[in-house]
């Protein structure tokens, strides 16, 4: 599983960055930098989380 | 002999009925406190500036959307009782059909209406990341036209003690935190990211 | 050495194709073009679709609007797909500094217009659309070149698109021609998946499908043997800044830069730099420039990109830098305003880079353009940021001394006058 952000949905409300720190951080102006390796299996479960509680759904998750 | 038997089937009546209707009675007051208060979340779960280390952003989600599903076991349970209670005479089909009931029609119709519209906001919301973004937000703006419907039924149908009027100031108290609430959410409606220029501006 | 030039063809030392035989001025008409070319004569069954397609794959035809993309395997893909498809012909190039689009589409639009009918019968389309820009003379050519043509095939219907850079992005294109804002979208799904009225959507560069209506006449092997045995044939290249003549030529792909900004008259001896691919492109320093030869894979190993085959010469007498911060600071204005990272970090960029190149600077903003540098790319719906952030950065390796003289002393001597590289005035519309 991959994490991609949609920027045109994404208004940085930072939700993705408290919920998923290991793999996204937020840069100086509030918008999520996603790491694009497959994501570790211990975080699959995490990354769901945060893409439910993104307020715009601009976290896309994708099963490659 | 005679007396003592009509005092003891009148006993018998309100033995029966005296734990639903105060069920249903406190359940109402919990459950509308809890979707004021969920209303409240829902309102600060889109305010950035809330948002900080030791009170992250999706703890207020978790609030809001936890309140909003205790509330909906107090309403839940709030209904069914005021249905299985034979003192007021509300059918099943009250329940989702605004307009049916015999006891005090239009104010329960109001509380119908809540009900409704807290299904539908209670369904987009569970497949939220299944629709659109922008139309599970138009739905959900629905919940403050819920929350007032249950305000007015409050109004009517929880206020009616002569002896306090504990349910008169909890309603007011509710309304004017839902106004500020409310108030607070529109005029930083759809607020874009805070533009810092770092280094550019100085 | 000489080439196929816009302004005065003359007898070419570079065989020309499709800029070949054209009249002093104004539009070849439907009858000469038929004169030159022969009648075209377009696939109707299947075995000859497919036929077409094979051979289109054969000949090894890449996209000419910047990306590079195998033509043949683009068919492919759209064929495949599921619906009816569409063809656009994108004939709004963003690069100001590139006019071969333009000039192609003034002066021989019967060869994109074969292309179109071509494209959208080895696919089955049956919508085919040509965009040009808003109020240009390509427009009006365009428009005298369809009702020139005979009925068959499939109708052509000609859209003029607002002055934006982004705007001709593919999926920004197929957005509007869906009524939108030409403004570009999250892909997936792209447009050969799902684009104009959700239908799979050829989308290709003009130049390309000028070169499609030489490949279906004259075939694979032909169209081989001119250019770089891995990306053949022709290319159109925009030769300008300080040149003696600027213009559009005619190479074969894999000429060397050097050789083609000498057949516009320019010298790169006697020059600064080279910015090669337009404003998502790069700077190479003139003698590190001179021996690249113009294919995709050499410009990239050379650090630089092809694009759309733009070539600006930067003289001695020219400051980089403030020629860069123009640049930089109009492709910041022409940010869509729907991505964070690009409308942020552009205008910051932007900023800094003015500071460096005009004056104002403070060596607290040297870091900062670093993370922008590094953190600003890939994050948007497009590619303006990471094209917008790759020619500065380019700008700050070739200009490195400039860059050093700058911080130390302030900006240089030419730097109040940078004019060079053509900066279109601002526009609101993107309807």
């Amino acid at each position: 599983m991959r994490v991609r952000v949609n920027p045109i949905q994404c208004t940085a409300h930072g939700v993705c960055a408290e919920l998923l720190p290991e793999w996204v951080e937020l840069d100086e102006w509030g918008y999520p930098v996603v790491d694009d390796q497959p994501l570790p299996q211990q975080l699959v479960d995490h990354a769901r989380r945060a893409a439910a509680a993104c307020p715009t759904l601009a976290i896309v998750l994708s099963s490659d | 002999m005679s007396t003592t038997a009509v005092t003891s089937s009148v006993l018998a009546d309100s033995f029966s009925s005296a734990p639903l209707w105060y069920t249903t009675r406190s359940t109402a007051i919990v459950g509308f406190v809890l979707l004021t208060l969920t209303t409240v979340f829902g309102v600060a779960a889109t305010q950035r500036a809330l948002a900080s280390r030791a009170w992250p952003r999706f703890a207020t989600q978790d609030l809001h959307r936890n309140l909003s599903l205790l509330g909906l076991v107090f309403i839940g349970t709030h209904i069914v009782t005021s249905i299985v209670d034979s003192y007021v005479n509300i059918s099943w089909w009250a329940l989702l059909v605004p307009g049916t009931s015999h006891y005090q029609g239009r104010w329960v119709t109001f509380g119908t209406i809540a009900f409704d519209l807290l299904i539908v906001i209670t369904v987009t919301s569970l497949l939220r990341t299944r629709m659109p973004a922008k139309l599970w937000r138009s739905i959900h703006w629905f919940s403050y036209a819920a929350w007032a419907s249950a305000w007015f039924h409050f109004l009517k149908n929880g206020t009616d003690s002569r002896h306090h009027r504990f349910g008169l100031w909890l309603d007011l108290v509710c309304l004017v935190v839902v106004v500020a609430a409310g108030a607070i959410r529109l005029t930083t409606q759809n607020s874009p990211a805070p533009v810092r220029s770092v280094a550019a501006g100085r | 050495m000489t080439a196929a030039r816009a302004r005065e063809p003359r007898p070419p030392a570079w065989p020309a194709r499709l800029l070949a035989d054209l009249p002093a001025q104004g539009a070849l008409s439907y009858a000469d073009h038929v004169a030159r070319h022969g009648a075209l004569t377009l696939p109707r069954k299947k075995d000859e679709r497919a036929g077409l397609i094979d051979e289109v794959e054969r000949s090894g035809l890449l996209g000419r609007g910047g990306a590079g993309f195998p033509i043949g395997r683009k068919l492919r893909t759209v064929s495949a797909g599921k619906g009816k498809p569409v063809v656009v012909a994108n004939g709004a190039e963003g690069e100001p500094a590139s006019h071969k689009d333009a000039l192609l589409l003034s002066r021989a639009p019967h060869l994109v217009l074969d292309g179109i009918q071509l494209a959208a019968a080895s696919i089955e389309a049956s919508d085919a659309h040509l965009v040009v820009h808003r109020g240009s003379a390509a427009a009006t050519a365009v428009r005298r070149a369809v009702s020139e043509r005979p009925a068959g095939g499939v109708a052509v219907q000609v859209h003029e698109l607002p002055h934006r850079y982004v705007a001709s992005e593919e999926s920004a294109l197929v957005h509007w021609l869906n009524g939108g804002d030409a403004k570009p979208t999250f892909t997936p799904p792209r447009p050969f998946e799902r684009g104009v009225r959700n239908r799979p959507t050829l989308v290709n560069n003009v130049e390309t499908l000028a070169h499609l209506a030489y490949v279906a006449r004259h075939g694979a092997t032909w169209f081989r043997s001119a250019g770089d045995p891995d990306e053949p044939g022709t290319l159109l290249v925009t030769v300008s800044g300080d040149v003696p003549s600027a213009g559009v030529l005619e190479v074969p792909t894999g000429a060397a830069i050097g050789d083609v900004i000498a057949a516009a008259g320019g010298d790169l001896r006697r020059s600064q730099a080279v910015l090669v691919g337009g404003y998502f492109g790069t700077w190479l320093p003139a003698a590190h420039a001179a021996s690249v030869p113009m294919t995709h894979y050499a410009l990239k190993a050379a650090g630089g990109a092809l694009g759309a085959a733009i070539l600006v010469v930067l003289g001695r007498d020219r400051c980089g830098l403030a020629e860069t911060s123009r640049v930089v600071e109009y492709l910041a204005g022409e940010n869509a305003g729907q991505c964070g990272p690009c409308f942020n970090g552009l205008p910051a960029l932007a900023g800094a880079f003015t500071k460096l190149a005009r004056g104002g600077w403070d060596e607290r903003l040297g870091p900062h353009i670093d993370r922008w540098l590094a953190v600003v790319p890939g994050r948007g719906a497009c590619r303006h940021p990471d094209g917008a952030m790759r020619f500065a950065a380019s700008a700050l390796g070739a200009f490195a001394d400039d860059v050093a003289h700058h911080r130390s002393h302030g900006p240089c001597a030419h730097a109040p006058s940078a004019s060079l590289l053509p900066v279109p005035r601002k526009t609101t519309e993107w309807r």
